[in-house]
């Protein structure tokens, strides 16, 4: 296998693009990714987006995009994976590149949730979960991750006033995130006097589904130095699955997949969870982030709600998250969201990242989610 | 219109039929085909006796389409005496009446109206026990 | 008199009352309801319930009391007013919940109040004459009554499945029955209309007194018996004055019809008004009770039925939640919320 970097990162504000078409916002991060290098040098094309078949009866949406590019004949792959298709379209990418298959790929990750409104939209996020047994008595994802929170705060004894340090952390990040959604600081009091929106789950520890595109492109070893200064290392890349269904999992508190490709990832690294300086996850809600935590192997189960207490979860602590804001704060783009932790990550890895920065970072892991861990997908990014 | 999915559905959302497997005994819910290398009969038919306790649950607020007639309801994922969990709405149940580790049993009710042209789909939920 | 030449009988019984009233002063305080509520309270269907939901819950309450697994039944028969679909049978889907089908006789029934024992009595012919050995005959209705009419204090919601098998196995032998049938106009509703019309005070003595007591006098002259031979009885009940006036009219105490006099605290429960009333007596009987019924459906016509409790009884009704259990579980709610379930609100 070849090694692959990311050579190009470009993303969209994310928010409410009422004037723009999923094709306009797919290609203003396309061009932000490629700066110079022209549309016609890539080999592949990997699109991602969770909705776009549900919301705008648009199958093939790869094509459009390509077609709006000026790119037609190129090869398109549209990856749909729920909240991962971001991070599973990241990594048919690298495995083009790594097979030596593709020299140069773009990735670009699009949602445009805004044409529809709430209804439909929460009917759309809901495919995520099982349809037969789960959507048809009218759970929604929130609703579910409100399950899970509750089952935790019964098992290690905490209340919903304790997972405020994640969405303070987001929005305190968010902050310096000039495409970021939430743009203002939230504090303890916001959040706990915010209404329910599916207990425990108040309003404030809920991401809003937002437009957005994101776009990165990979290249060879040999490409990236002919055209990058400072290319950025895919070392590890992994996707995994888990029952679709939440209810039919052994132990629903344990996201199996995180486990199995955070450590799959980091092993082809040769790197260990120690290494890491600095995370994206899926993290609508401070539970979501939690459980990734705690699964993937950087926390003791029942812990990471007390070590973002701690503040370890800031950009000084010992596990920066969502330091461009993570879902809650920069905006859920749901299928688009894998390829904007990259392009965050990316300005951590460059000391790109203003107020949010992590001092040194070298070793980043991006993890992304379809469903409720039912498909994950985990990529480690370091500097040579 | 959807006819058939509902349809084929319904002795495990009407009566809560699962599986049981007849070689080791396991009790499956919900109803799946058999896997690559099973025998086609391993699974038999099994109607799971409805008795279960809330795991855990939360209440749906903003609807999904097709539900926005009925909130705020209850959602929770049971675990059955049998072992399986289910995820269903809790019926005849306060808001404030809901508890992890609850006694519930299975009620066939009304899970969605598809309007004037289309089904009621009707299955289970889950409800606080009546005294016997 | 109608007996079948094999004797039959109730071999198990169940009852299902939604958990939600409205008290018929809160109707009152929406409408001018100064001349007195005829009931104290109604049932109220919860928006997931109907005459479907419901008459599952009864019917699975009558096999898990009669122990006979949902394969033996010969018939599943829903009698209704109110079914979900205007084409598509009840009995159906009833039947699959119950694991009865698919080798099972399904039907619904109609006819006003009396829809419920329409079908038990054809249940009796059908076990009565070897034909089959167990069919579930159940009563049920979500009733509506128009925003304001007197109707709406009284229009109700319950279920109740008499499951009918041979005499040698039931908890309740079935002595007889006539049935008394007019075209009396006391009472209806026109296809593609939403709410009943009914008769005023011609609903009263020429419609359910004059019925009423026509078949029940003729059960009783048939049977050479009084109304103190009976422990209990029953009478159709759309409010609570009058089971209680026809029951005075028959020479019937107020002791004998107390326990299965459940229209103040529910409602008319249509269909299943009368035979909820049963379950309730037959929670409460003792063996070698004789227990007295008459329905009642607009229309106009009565059913009136002759029990006899055996020693299968008491330990029978353990098995299921008893009629008082769904009585006490009573969860009032509001005019406006009544109203939003009832599909009262103007949607679009």
């Amino acid at each position: 296998m070849r090694r692959v970097y990311i050579i190009g990162t470009g993303a969209t504000a994310v928010g409410e693009h009422w004037d723009r078409s999923a094709a306009s916002l797919a290609i203003e991060a396309l061009n932000g990714a490629l700066g110079t290098i022209p549309a016609s040098r890539l080999g592949a094309l990997y699109v991602a987006s969770a909705l776009s078949g549900s919301l705008h009866a648009q199958s093939q949406i790869g094509v459009l995009i390509a077609t709006a590019a000026g790119i037609p004949g190129i090869e398109v792959v549209t990856v749909e994976a729920g909240g991962a298709s971001g991070g599973v379209a990241l990594r048919q990418a690298w495995m083009a590149v790594a097979s030596g298959a593709v020299d140069l790929a773009a990735v670009v990750g699009v949602e445009k949730v805004t044409d529809v409104l709430d209804a439909r939209r929460e009917a759309a996020l809901a495919l995520a979960t099982d349809a037969d047994w789960e959507a048809i008595h009218g759970v929604t994802l929130t609703a579910l991750w409100a399950l899970l929170m509750r089952r935790y705060m019964h098992e290690y004894g905490y209340t919903a006033d304790d997972f405020a340090p994640f969405p303070i952390n987001a929005h305190a990040n968010a902050v310096a995130n000039p495409r970021a959604m939430y743009r203002f600081p939230i504090n303890a009091d916001k959040v706990r006097s915010a209404p329910m929106v599916s207990e425990p789950l108040g309003l404030l520890d809920c991401s809003t589904a937002a437009d957005g595109a994101a776009a990165v492109i990979i290249a060879s070893e040999g490409l990236a130095r002919e055209l990058c200064a400072n290319p950025v290392r895919i070392a590890g890349s992994a996707v995994a699955t888990d029952t679709l269904a939440l209810h039919s999992r052994p132990d629903p508190l344990w996201f199996n997949a995180a486990a199995q490709t955070t450590t799959a990832a980091l092993r082809s690294a040769h790197l260990a969870h120690s290494d890491v300086q600095v995370f994206d996850l899926t993290d609508p809600h401070g539970i979501a982030a939690a459980l990734a935590l705690e699964s993937s192997g950087f926390a003791e189960r029942g812990t990471a709600v007390a070590l973002a207490r701690e503040g370890a979860i800031t950009p000084k602590g010992r596990l920066p998250l969502a330091t461009g804001g993570g879902c809650k704060a920069r905006g859920d783009t749901v299928g688009a969201n894998g390829v904007y932790q990259i392009v965050e990550l990316v300005a951590q890895l460059r000391g790109q990242a203003g107020a949010a920065q992590v001092n040194g970072a070298r070793v980043a892991l991006a993890q992304c989610m379809g469903g409720i861990g039912a498909t994950v997908a985990t990529h480690i990014l370091t500097l040579d | 219109m959807d006819l058939a999915k509902h349809w084929r559905l319904r002795h495990a959302r009407y009566r809560l039929e699962g599986q049981r497997n007849r070689l080791t005994g396991e009790v499956r819910f919900p109803p799946a085909p058999p896997r690559p290398g099973e025998a086609e009969d391993v699974w038999e038919p099994y109607v799971l006796s409805g008795r279960g306790r809330v795991y855990s649950f939360s209440v749906v607020r903003q609807p999904p389409e097709g539900f926005e007639d009925q909130p705020p309801y209850l959602v929770a994922l049971v675990r059955l005496d049998e072992g399986p969990m289910v995820t269903a709405q809790l019926t005849d149940c306060d808001l404030d009446q809901a508890a992890i580790d609850m006694p519930v049993e299975m009620v066939t009710r009304r899970l969605r109206d598809l309007g004037p042209t289309g089904l009621i789909v009707y299955g289970y939920k889950f409800r606080p026990i009546v005294q016997r | 008199m109608m007996k079948p030449e094999r004797p039959v009988g109730i071999i198990g019984y169940g009852a299902y009352i939604p958990r939600f009233r409205i008290a018929a002063r809160e109707i009152a305080r929406i409408w001018d309801g100064a001349g007195g509520t005829p009931v104290d309270s109604k049932s109220v269907p919860g928006p997931d319930e109907d005459t479907i939901t419901m008459s599952i819950e009864a019917a699975r309450n009558a096999l898990a009391r009669a122990r006979i697994t949902p394969d033996r039944l010969s018939a599943v028969w829903v009698g209704s007013e109110s079914p979900p679909y205007s084409v598509k049978p009840s009995g159906t889907l009833v039947a699959e919940a119950l694991g009865a089908t698919p080798w099972v006789s399904a039907a619904d029934w109609e006819f006003a109040c009396k829809a419920g024992s329409e079908a038990l009595t054809a249940a009796m012919g059908m076990v009565g004459s070897g034909m089959a050995q167990y069919v579930l005959a159940i009563g049920a209705d979500t009733a509506q009554g128009r925003p304001g009419d007197a109707l709406e204090y009284t229009a109700a919601a319950g279920a109740a499945a008499l499951l009918v098998g041979p005499a040698a196995e039931a908890v309740a032998v079935i002595e007889g029955t006539t049935s008394y049938v007019t075209d009396t106009p006391d009472f209806f509703r026109r296809a593609d209309t939403t709410y009943p019309v009914h008769g005023h005070r011609f609903t009263g003595e020429p419609a359910y007194f004059n019925t009423l007591r026509s078949a029940a006098e003729r059960l009783l002259h048939d049977l050479g018996a009084q109304p103190s031979d009976f422990t209990y009885a029953v009478f159709h009940q759309p409010n609570t004055r009058f089971p209680q006036t026809v029951a005075r009219q028959l020479g019937f105490t107020p002791q004998q019809i107390a326990p299965g006099l459940l229209s103040p605290r529910i409602g008319n429960a249509y269909s299943a008004a009368a035979l909820l009333g049963l379950c309730a007596i037959l929670d409460v009987a003792k063996p070698g009770d004789r227990i007295f019924v008459a329905t009642y459906g607009s229309g106009a016509g009565s059913d009136a039925y002759a029990l006899r409790v055996t020693e299968a009884l008491p330990e029978r009704r353990e098995r299921a939640p008893l009629t008082a259990a769904y009585l006490a579980r009573e969860t009032f709610v509001d005019y406006a919320v009544y109203a939003k379930w009832r599909g009262k609100l103007v949607m679009e």
